[in-house]
């Protein structure tokens, strides 16, 4: 036996068997921003089988005081996190067969993505994806760990553990018009790694075959507030997500192209149709003479254009930053890309 | 006459001004959000929110946030 996982399975309620367990475990973590960093390392170091971390974004000096994952060089490499992820997962753990993806997860991809994972980790920073993770894994049958934080403030609730259990929709009667972000009030790395540790701790305990009841659960690290309410007389029995007639209408979405403001800062992303397909070098060559502080490598484009920095991803993604306006930035594109 | 209560596992004395669920939450600054309200051990539909808050009751509140 390896020396590796001892104070593991000395842990009675893990053991031997347990740890067997964690090392067959396929891990699937939606996001490899702050909650991402850290229930992933945390897996990875608990030694599971296959981690899969998917992120669309790069590592920006914004991100590093809660990304512990991330280093300087990162930002100045420009790496996107998937791959830095990756990475430095590999490098703590090389029993882990890890897979870093740059990729936008939507409506389209997330069956294909999530598929022959035996969970999902939450670490997604806005709910509309959440509700789409939420109705991948219901189809799928398996798993979400939900988590979210920001300020001081973290929720979590594990979701698919028990049949009669309600799940994200159920929750959440409506979309919430606003919902707080890094971007509006901040976040501090405690609570990043407070409410990661809750995900995880209800992870293993799902690995390892230990039953718990799922609990909605809240903390405020700054303020000493916490909550944990049992909501399973919150089920509903016509959800359009986990009833028996699901129709799981958040994976229905139809494709077009598509605009977000990221959580954290200023910055509209636009994804381009499925369609439209990007080369790297070529595009880069094009731009050389308009731009500035052009930087490319395999997997991005990035420059400054009157005042906004770029990136272009393989996949045909784009950031632009300093701006929350959606139309601005369509102009940018439009201007660098036709 | 005044309120203490428990909110979200700490001690809480009510604002005066405040005397339903709904007021609370408006207090709270969570009026507008996403939120799910357990009192005294049951989850309130949100038609209840205009149940008064008596002294000792027993509050938890979670609303949802987008970070991660």
């Amino acid at each position: 036996m390896s020396e590796r996982y001892s104070r593991q399975e000395l842990f009675a309620p893990i053991g031997e068997d347990g740890q067997k367990k964690i090392r067959t475990a396929s891990v699937f973590i939606l996001g490899a921003g702050a909650l991402g960093s850290s229930g992933a390392e945390m897996l990875v170091r608990a030694g599971v089988g296959r981690v899969t971390i998917v992120d669309r974004d790069i590592i920006e000096w914004t991100n590093l005081h809660r990304q512990q994952l991330y280093t300087e060089q990162d930002v100045i490499e420009q790496l996107p996190k998937a791959v830095a992820a990756e990475k430095r997962l590999t490098a703590i753990n090389s029993d882990v067969a890890i897979t870093g993806i740059v990729v936008d997860v939507t409506s389209q991809n997330v069956l294909d993505l999530m598929a022959d994972h035996d969970l999902v980790l939450d670490a997604t920073d806005n709910i509309e994806t959440r509700l789409l993770a939420n109705d991948a894994a219901l189809k799928l049958g398996i798993p979400f760990f939900m988590g979210a934080c920001v300020g001081s403030y973290g929720l979590t609730f594990p979701i698919g553990i028990q049949d009669n259990q309600p799940c994200l929709h159920c929750l959440l009667e409506t979309l919430p018009s606003q919902t707080l972000t890094c971007d509006t009030v901040g976040v501090i790395s405690p609570i990043v790694v407070t409410t990661a540790a809750r995900q995880v701790a209800d992870v293993l305990k799902y690995i390892t075959g230990t039953p718990f009841e799922p609990k909605l659960e809240s903390a405020d690290l700054w303020t000493g507030n916490r909550a944990s309410i049992g909501v399973s007389s919150m089920k509903k029995a016509g959800c359009p997500s986990c009833s028996k007639n699901a129709v799981y209408p958040f994976l229905s979405a139809h494709e077009s192209m598509k605009t977000a403001v990221l959580c954290g800062r200023d910055t509209v992303q636009l994804s381009f149709p499925k369609g439209r397909k990007f080369e790297l070098l070529p595009f880069a060559e094009s731009i050389r003479g308009t731009v500035s502080k052009l930087i490319h490598n395999p997997h991005l484009v990035a420059c400054e254009y009157s005042g906004h920095r770029i990136v272009l991803f393989r996949d045909g993604r784009m950031l632009v930053h300093g701006t929350k306006d959606v139309v601005t930035a369509k102009k940018i594109a439009a201007r660098l890309l036709g | 006459m005044k309120r203490t209560i428990e909110l979200n596992g700490n001690r809480y004395d009510m604002p005066a001004e405040v005397g339903n669920v709904q007021e609370l939450l408006g207090h709270l600054e969570l009026a507008e959000r996403i939120v799910i309200v357990e009192m005294n051990r049951d989850i309130l539909a949100k038609d209840a929110y205009d149940l008064p808050i008596n002294d000792r009751d027993q509050i938890e509140i979670i609303h949802f946030v987008g970070g991660g």
